[in-house]
């Protein structure tokens, strides 16, 4: 594990892979799994069922997303063991790896609003409305405290990330005027709009990204020259800060935010290569 | 000028905390009221057996389709955006593919919320819907006396759930399909089979049929 980390990590000329090493993984991974929940009713290889709510792994492992679970759970209905130990699993898989990594590792509407984003500065859109940081939380207090007072799992109403897996997976309906609708709020109404402001799935998986494990860290913050690239492709540039240009010299170089999405964006661009993938106990080399 | 320094931080403050209070409050309120919008089941929509009554369905069916590719018949569906339906929630429509009753009930040892209750371990307890000869005016045995009994043939729980009663009216002697409520699975075996254009017997969701449990107004 630690091996393959350093050789992931070890300075490379920065040809065209070392640039876009972590992006490439990211879709890698990205396509890979809705790859393997399409294999199913495109190829009839069943490895794994379901979706991003549910499904079950070479039908034994069997994952349950938390935040539709406590959703359930405030709606009035007992939770089940077999989706308890889901969403435990989950939880736990989260915690090591970084909460958002589901951001943007897995969810679908990464890609989505990704694609809006490169469109938008391909297109030089500057004008946008960037909501309060805490709007994503009032909206998943507001989707849980609706899901209480009406007995339904009110955000899966709404989700865009679950209608265009379950669409893709089990057929899409209008769930694309969803998702369209997703592209061009983050195309031109604002920048990293839903991801970075609306969406209370991330702002949920964010607080379990407050304890996780795995992190980026600024380890050779010395070696930076202050270009900025960093801000430019990072989708919550205020959890770098921190990390790079801390107020006391000795600060931990741990970007430690649970906003952050472990997307490893930052340190693909750094041509000084001053990020690394590590721990939360990652010190300054 | 401190004092008033305070005092305009704490406005905006305020000011904010309304903002945001009143915006989500406006996104819950939509939401609320397109959550009861979606509550009620459509006549044309059964739910696979075991599902618990629509509004605690709702509560508990977290969408994932697991049940759907448990059916080895591949009858059920999950509703997509844009039909009646809650979207992502399964379904299966009796005119086009019943329910095959199996006796292991796969769809519901699925479930991992138990939205299909497990509580259903004879599949001949399930409660899908209720058959009703919607269509006694088409019906080839009431309407024309003929000797036709698709329906009662096509019941797996045949002469318990459906039974042939001779009934006589106005001189004339016919077999009327007789549905027996308290054996009906709601399968919609006989609403499949059914040889006039539209089908003479239909299975409603029990919600419709017995109103039992009253959903929430």
């Amino acid at each position: 594990m630690n091996a393959l980390a350093e050789q992931l990590n070890a300075p490379i000329m920065r040809g065209f892979l070392a640039r876009n090493r972590w992006l490439i993984l990211r879709r890698s991974a990205q396509l890979g799994i809705l790859a393997l929940f399409m294999a199913g009713p495109w190829f009839g290889i069943w490895w794994l069922k379901g979706n991003l709510a549910s499904s079950t792994f070479l039908d034994v492992i069997g994952l349950t997303d938390p935040l539709v679970l406590l959703q359930s759970f405030l709606a009035g209905h007992a939770v089940a063991l077999t989706a308890l130990v889901g969403a435990l699993t989950v939880l736990a898989f989260y915690a090591i790896v970084g909460g958002r990594v589901y951001c943007s590792w897995v969810c679908p509407i990464n890609i989505v609003t990704d694609a809006a984003f490169w469109l938008r500065n391909r297109l030089r859109i500057n004008a946008s409305w960037q909501p309060r940081k805490s709007t994503r939380w009032w909206i998943l207090t507001t989707a849980l405290a609706v899901s209480v007072l009406t007995g339904t799992i009110a955000w899966e109403l709404v989700n865009p990330i679950t209608m265009l897996q379950r669409g893709l997976v089990f057929g899409m309906g209008l769930a694309w005027v969803v998702v369209a609708a997703v592209f061009l709020f983050d195309l031109a109404v604002s920048r990293r709009g839903w991801c970075s402001y609306i969406c209370p799935v991330g702002a949920f998986y964010g607080t379990i990204g407050n304890l996780s494990l795995v992190r980026v860290s600024a380890v050779k913050r010395q070696a930076c020259t202050d270009c900025g690239d960093c801000y430019r492709v990072c989708p919550e540039p205020h959890v770098i800060v921190p990390a790079l240009k801390p107020k006391v010299l000795t600060a931990s170089p741990v970007i430690s935010s649970g906003d952050c999405t472990n997307c490893g964006r930052c340190i693909d661009v750094c041509p000084d290569d001053v990020f690394r993938f590590g721990t939360r106990f990652a010190k300054l080399s | 000028m401190q004092h008033d320094a305070k005092s305009e931080g704490r406005r905006k403050f305020i000011q904010s905390c309304v903002g945001l209070a009143g915006s989500a409050g406006v996104v819950g309120l939509l939401l609320a009221g397109y959550s009861k919008q979606s509550r009620a089941l459509p006549a044309w929509a059964l739910r696979p057996p075991g599902a618990l009554p629509e509004a605690e369905f709702n509560a508990a069916c977290v969408r994932c389709g697991l049940c759907v590719r448990a059916c080895p018949f591949h009858m059920l569906h999950l509703a997509e955006l844009g039909q009646d339906i809650t979207t992502g929630t399964p379904y299966f429509i009796a005119r086009e593919d019943p329910c095959e009753m199996c006796k292991d009930i796969p769809c519901a040892a699925a479930c991992p919320t138990d939205a299909l209750s497990k509580e259903l371990t004879d599949i001949r307890d399930a409660k899908m819907g209720v058959a009703v000869l919607t269509g006694r005016d088409t019906c080839y045995a009431v309407a024309r006396g003929a000797n036709c009994r698709a329906c009662y043939l096509a019941c797996p729980i045949k002469d318990e759930a459906i039974t042939m009663e001779r009934r006589v009216s106005n001189g004339r002697g016919y077999f009327e399909p007789t549905v027996h409520p308290d054996k009906c699975t709601g399968c919609g075996k006989c609403e499949h089979d059914c040889v006039t254009e539209e089908a003479s017997i239909k299975v409603l969701p029990m919600g419709l049929a017995k109103h039992d449990p009253l959903p929430a107004r």
